[in-house]
């Protein structure tokens, strides 16, 4: 039995000669003249002020906690969808309960301003 | 076939389509990218780039113009006289003219009509050559490759507070996926090997060694194309990290968050396709789709889901419209700010790779892959039933069209990269007519418009899918 995972790892290890071969080729051939002012971080041409590492908007974690619950949510639909027609209407009412639930969520955050950026 | 067999197979396919992909179509991409818009812009665009010829070969290629000049016109005029030849026979009733029959004169129409269109872009290539002084510019399709090299030997840069091995595995991190998410991708039906030089039965099934036009068939098809292009995230967002700079954090947090959303909403858009198609390997829903003789572009749920699976693969890849994460008139170069030379070329490869794989995938999913309308494993069969005699000719033109196994697939092959690339251009037509949505805009685009109508499309193609069956 020929293991099909093995073609992935050959194309893993051509792309990752083909991404490194670009790197080296790069760190080799390009010269490097630093200079103070090429050091500072490039903020078109003004002194930079404070760390840079600033505070970002709470709006990022808002959305990569929502990313969690809906990709899940995808997980959970991809076996649903490629077993559907096997599970018929009992699997297709079960599925609409568990979207209802999603949906309500949905309604939730949309309401509470989650998916609001304005403010 | 044995294991070695099979190794070899696929070292075949990898390098078909590492160079059809990142030797050919990304390039393409770069090359059609600003060639168009200085057409739109009515600039004249890069092609600068040529290769200089030396003078004796264009004092040749000045020479060569007049006889070409009157090759063409002969060419031509030899054509035109077997036309007029063949009309006059047809009219009288004639059998042969000079002992040829018409026979021959059909072959000389198409030869001379060949080689007189030969000659004439043979003479306006040459002619190009000689007006710009020598110059072979090849429409300025030198400029991605000058481009390449122009990168590589750039000032390789590294801030001295970043992050140094964040920073330098960030772009090694974004070409990779891209690369490996073509492992799923089918290019053509299934290669029977023993039939390589015969034709396959139309119908029944065939003994024969198979080999999958594709690098690997997987059980989980898709959810690899997803896995890989998740993994796409982390570059962009490592990359904006390690820079030490405002703006890239900016452009890093922001490209995270975009992607993350629309990976999301690209993921739902395409369920109602596992449902009618009823797999999650991509083979089988080409083949689905060529079996029925039927894209799933015109299943009208899938019509729906082709259009939200478009905007979530221009958004997934980030570019105009959807570049917020590096609006250079906001951010600058967003999470690109800080790189230079081939390190900042490795993103845009990436991109560029990334909106391949995109329309490959869309092609699989909603425009039949390798289906190409009429054709089937054994040969051409046009619909209906007839026979066409070429008149005053043994020669007979039938509905049917036997061809040989090999030819079938290179047909297959050719149509289905010529239908990547119009969805390539598509891509492309959007960038340029297009302006850029604000971040708050396509946030909301993602989870107020794509997530809920998907999800009422999933929801609408299960009751169809279940009345129908």
């Amino acid at each position: 039995m020929f293991p099909v995972y093995l073609p992935v790892l050959i194309l893993l290890i051509v792309a990752s000669a083909v991404a490194l071969g670009m790197f080296t080729a790069t760190s080799l051939a390009g010269p490097k003249k630093p200079t103070p002012e090429k050091m500072l971080p490039y903020e078109s041409g003004s002194n930079t002020t404070g760390a840079s590492h600033l505070r970002m908007s709470v709006k990022f974690y808002l959305t990569a906690i929502l990313f969690v619950v809906f990709d899940i949510e995808a997980v959970f639909l991809y076996p649903w969808a490629s077993l559907f027609r096997e599970l018929g209407w009992f699997g297709f009412v079960e599925m609409l309960l568990f979207l209802t639930i999603l949906g309500v969520t949905l309604v939730y955050a949309w309401k509470k301003g989650a998916l609001e950026w304005e403010k | 076939m044995d294991i070695s067999g099979h190794i070899l197979a696929a070292l075949l396919k990898i390098l078909f389509i590492i160079a059809v992909v990142v030797g050919a179509f990304a390039p393409m991409l770069v090359w059609a990218e600003r060639r168009q818009s200085a057409m739109i812009q009515d600039r004249v665009g890069p092609r600068r780039a040529h290769i200089p010829l030396p003078r004796g070969v264009v004092g040749l290629f000045r020479a060569s113009l007049k006889p070409m000049e009157a090759g063409v016109f002969l060419s031509f005029f030899a054509a035109g006289l077997a036309i007029l030849t063949l009309v006059l026979m047809g009219l009288f009733g004639i059998e042969t003219v000079a002992g040829q029959d018409a026979e021959t004169f059909y072959l000389a129409v198409i030869g001379f009509g060949i080689a007189g269109v030969l000659l004439r872009l043979g003479h306006k290539l040459h002619k190009g050559i000689v007006d710009s002084g020598g110059k072979l510019a090849l429409l300025g399709l030198l400029h991605p490759a000058a481009d390449a090299v122009k990168m590589i030997f750039k000032e390789d840069f590294t801030p001295p507070k970043a992050d140094k091995f964040l920073f330098s595995i960030a772009p090694i991190i974004t070409v990779i996926p891209a690369i490996i998410s073509f492992a799923v991708i089918p290019f053509a039906d299934t290669l029977y090997l023993e039939y390589w030089d015969q034709v396959v039965p139309r119908d029944g099934e065939i003994i024969a060694t198979a080999v999958p036009m594709q690098v690997a068939s997987l059980n989980v098809g898709i959810l690899f194309i997803f896995a890989a292009a998740g993994t796409g995230v982390i570059g962009a967002a490592v990359g904006g990290y390690a820079s030490d700079n405002k703006f890239s954090l900016m452009g890093g947090i922001r490209a995270a968050s975009q992607m993350v959303s629309y990976e999301v909403a690209l993921g739902l858009t395409i369920v109602p396709c596992f449902m009618i198609y009823d797999s999650l390997r991509l083979e089988d829903m080409a083949a689905w789709q060529h079996e029925h003789g039927w894209w799933g572009f015109f299943i009208p749920p899938l019509t729906i889901a082709s259009i939200l699976y478009l905007f979530a693969a221009i958004a997934e890849t980030k570019r105009i419209p959807f570049d917020v994460p590096e609006g250079e008139s906001e951010l600058v170069g967003g999470y690109l700010t800080e790189y230079s030379g081939m390190k900042f070329g490795m993103f845009f490869t990436g991109e560029f790779i990334e909106v391949v794989v995109l329309a490959a995938l869309a092609v699989v999913l909603f425009f039949g892959g390798w289906d190409v309308p009429f054709l089937y494993r054994s040969g051409f069969d046009l619909p209906g039933t007839w026979e066409l005699t070429v008149p005053m000719t043994e020669w007979v033109i039938t509905d049917q069209f036997l061809l040989q196994h090999w030819a079938v697939l290179l047909i297959q092959v050719l149509f289905f990269l010529f239908k990547v690339v119009v969805l390539m251009w598509l891509q492309l037509m959007i960038r340029w007519t297009l302006p850029r949505f604000r971040y708050d805009q396509l946030m909301q685009l993602c989870w107020k418009g794509l997530l809920p109508l998907s999800l009422i499309n999933i929801l609408v193609t299960g009751i169809l899918v279940l009345l129908w069956t």
